[in-house]
């Protein structure tokens, strides 16, 4: 099963991971809020994520880290 | 010229600016980039015979703004490297020094001054000696400022140019003029080195082959107190350099009450005319500034207690040096100008008047070949334009 | 994307994202080795970290870090020195290609590459652009165009489109007076030092596989010698642009593309040729002085 982990060091929540996911398990978080005062990503629907690496190849800072 | 050791010694008839090339490489230059700009021509042109066939790089850049950023990348890269304009190309490559200076970049850059303001004229003048000594570009920063009067001193100075540049990583240049360009004296050559044994940089950025963190060559500080932090640091050196490279020539200035100090090809007409009083009874002495900043502040002192009372700053422009004669003098002593522009040079004779109107308390002529008071000045050389001529 | 095997975090991130990583898990992407920890200074949803990424993926890739060096431009990537781990000079407005000649001069060995913006390259910096591009210079461009001033607040750039209202265009852009904007790869395609010039962008996954095909190209035309290299990237500024960067990737797609089209401009190893130098011999087959072998 494949999942992502979120760097909050680097996530300034452009959404563009949300955007990018071909699987929509992608949200911005609203509960957390990141030292840089973003809402990071976050995966919502871990069953269904692929770990095709699309949310990793749009993200403009580097935060997202695939894993399976 | 091939072998090094013999050519040490001889004596070769060489023009001011094919010495500068030559005795940039036997400093381990091997990078020349530049522009074309009358006069400094034959070193450029010189360069680009020679550094080819020395496993050199000579590069006609497309402008003196590139070609100082070149000398940015190469002086970055670790190489020793220099540039040579002339006053208008000087003013274009003036953003490329400040970069250099704010990221403590070596480089050599020459100047072999025209005439100016604009495009002037292409003469030998010495009217960059502000650029040169107070602004060669924005920012909080000086350089070292070397002013050869004679071939050999092209040589000498450049082969030290580079030194400087490497030991307190800043830009140095070499502030020369059309006539030392121009010239041809006898010059005995300063020994060649091989580029591979100077000492290494490890600062360059050369790549780190995964044997060190990488180097960053930068200027940019958005922190306030990190960049007042790193110019503080800069201005430590500059103190050392003032502390321990101030150059000059003094000439009969053990017992000198009046002091001409002039720098370059002015120092050559005005060591003349310093002889020329002595000779008539009056204590000349000349103080030959030979490193512009740091200014010979030293050495003015010296001459002050050495019982200088007078002193004559005499520069082939309206008025430049005479303002670091003044601060260094600082009320001790009169300082009085004489300079001529645009190209053309004083006589001695017209120096050694002003001499004599010193000594007999008279004032000297105003500059520039305006009405004398009290001296005999050469009408001025008929220097209409060609449609003024009604050619 | 192809990625060295195994995938490994870079040594900053093994405590804060390894910890998080399961003994059976194994990491399928992650960020490249060549990119420092240090956080971007770009705007949320810019693409220039985007391009970032795949410029020190392709270092990773080819094994080049040690001996590679990146220079910075000025504009909003002007801190990218701190974001690659290779050696990295910070260049003056629009001089990176003059001051990326002068490293590559002395160190050919190296991999010179510089990072620059539309202001930076195609408007103060176009005669070093040129120049190092006809003299075949062996470095690799890494060209952002997104068609406005970033850094300085959204004035309009030398890409700027016909019409594109920016804070100095309020009107839109006035090609009766402003012009037109700058091809940059159509222009560098006609000179004859260039051996690879493509424009690619980056506002889709598949968008972004193919620039980062380009870019590592683009290094490998330098590491093999065979001239100047560049890859124009179009790219979106969200921020200045006054949109989403979901909006901007629409306005990119709307607008910047059908101006700019995607595509190799210049590849002179597809057209038969050994290299720059050959196909610039072909070129001038009929000008007898270009023909003469210096070595003779």
């Amino acid at each position: 099963m494949a999942r992502i982990i979120v760097d909050d060091v680097h996530c300034k929540g452009c959404g563009l991971c949300v955007s990018a996911c071909p699987k929509g398990v992608l949200a911005l978080d609203d509960e957390r809020i990141t030292p840089k005062g973003y809402h990071p990503a976050k995966l919502v629907d871990p069953d269904n994520c692929i770990g095709c690496s699309s949310c990793f190849i749009t993200c403009p800072d580097v935060a997202i880290t695939v894993v399976r | 010229m091939a072998d090094n050791t013999k050519a040490a010694e001889e004596r070769v008839l060489m023009k001011g600016n094919e010495v500068l090339a030559e005795a940039a490489m036997r400093a381990g230059c091997r990078f020349f980039f530049g522009y074309p700009i009358t006069p400094q021509t034959e070193l450029a042109a010189y360069m680009a015979k020679r550094l080819p066939k020395i496993g050199g790089t000579f590069l006609q850049a497309e402008s003196e703004v590139a070609a100082i950023n070149m000398v940015y990348g190469a002086g970055a890269a670790g190489a020793r490297v220099m540039t040579s304009s002339s006053s208008p190309g000087v003013s274009l490559k003036s953003e490329g020094a400040s970069y250099m200076a704010g990221a403590d970049v070596p480089g050599v850059i020459v100047n072999v001054m025209r005439g100016g303001p604009g495009l002037g004229g292409i003469q030998p003048s010495q009217s960059d000696y502000f650029q040169a000594t107070r602004a060669l570009g924005h920012g909080d920063y000086f350089m070292p400022v070397l002013a050869p009067s004679t071939v050999q001193e092209m040589a000498d100075l450049i082969y030290l140019a580079f030194d400087l540049a490497d030991e307190y990583r800043t830009p140095t240049m070499i502030l020369a003029d059309g006539m030392i360009g121009q010239m041809m004296e006898p010059v005995s050559l300063p020994p060649a080195r091989d580029p591979k044994t100077l000492p290494t940089k490890p600062w360059a950025t050369a790549g780190h082959k995964g044997e060190r963190a990488h180097n960053v060559i930068n200027s940019l500080y958005l922190s306030p107190e990190k960049l007042e932090d790193t110019n503080r640091e800069r201005f430590e050196r500059y103190e050392k350099i003032r502390a321990t490279q101030q150059r000059q020539e003094l000439m009969m200035c053990d017992d000198a009450e009046i002091v001409v100090v002039a720098f370059g090809a002015a120092s050559r007409i005005a060591r003349t005319a310093v002889r020329d009083a002595r000779a008539k009874g009056i204590k000349a002495g000349l103080l030959r500034p030979i490193t512009l900043w740091p200014y010979p502040t030293d050495a003015i002192d010296k001459v002050i207690d050495n019982g200088a009372k007078r002193f004559l700053s005499v520069e082939l422009n309206m008025g430049q040096m005479v303002e670091d004669v003044r601060l260094a003098v600082a009320g001790r002593a009169s300082v009085d100008f004489y300079g001529r522009t645009g190209g053309v040079l004083p006589t001695p004779e017209e120096v050694l008047a002003q001499i004599e109107a010193l000594a007999e308390g008279r004032p000297v002529a105003p500059s520039a070949g305006g009405s004398a008071t009290g001296s005999v000045l050469p009408a001025p050389i008929d220097r209409k334009s060609s449609y003024e001529r009604g050619e | 994307m192809a990625k060295t095997n195994p995938v490994t975090l870079p040594d900053y991130q093994v405590e804060r994202i390894g910890a998080q990583i399961g003994a059976d898990e194994t990491i399928v992407s992650a960020r490249p080795h060549a990119l420092s920890d240090a956080i971007f200074n770009y705007c949320p949803g810019c693409t220039h970290g985007i391009v970032n990424r795949l410029v020190a993926e392709c270092i990773d890739e080819l094994g080049i870090e040690g001996t590679t060096v990146g220079i910075a431009p000025v504009g909003c990537s002007v801190m990218a020195y701190d974001f690659f781990n290779c050696d990295m000079i910070e260049a003056a407005h629009g001089r990176a290609p003059a001051v990326a000649t002068g490293v590559k001069r002395v160190h050919p060995e190296n991999v010179v590459f510089a990072y620059q913006g539309d202001g930076d390259l195609a408007s103060i910096g176009t005669a070093e652009t040129v120049h190092a591009a006809t003299r075949g210079e062996k470095i690799t461009v890494i060209f952002i165009n997104n068609a406005i001033y970033g850094m300085t607040g959204g004035q309009m750039a030398p890409t700027s489109l016909p019409n594109q209202v920016t804070q100095t265009s309020p009107y839109g852009r006035d090609v009766n007076s402003a012009g037109y904007p700058v091809r940059i790869s159509e222009l560098l395609s006609t000179l004859d030092g260039v051996a690879y010039v493509e424009r690619v962008t980056c506002d889709s996954t598949a968008h972004i596989r193919a620039a980062k095909k380009a870019i590592k190209k683009a290094f490998q035309t330098q590491i093999d010698g065979l001239g100047y290299s560049m890859v124009e990237v179009v790219a979106t500024c969200p921020t200045n642009w006054g949109m989403t960067p979901q909006a901007a990737f629409q306005w990119l797609r709307d607008n910047m593309l059908p101006y700019y089209p995607l595509g190799v401009y210049k590849d002179v190893v597809a057209d038969g040729y050994a290299n720059a130098a050959e196909a610039a011999l072909e070129r001038a087959k009929d000008c007898p002085i270009a023909q003469q072998n210096k070595e003779d």
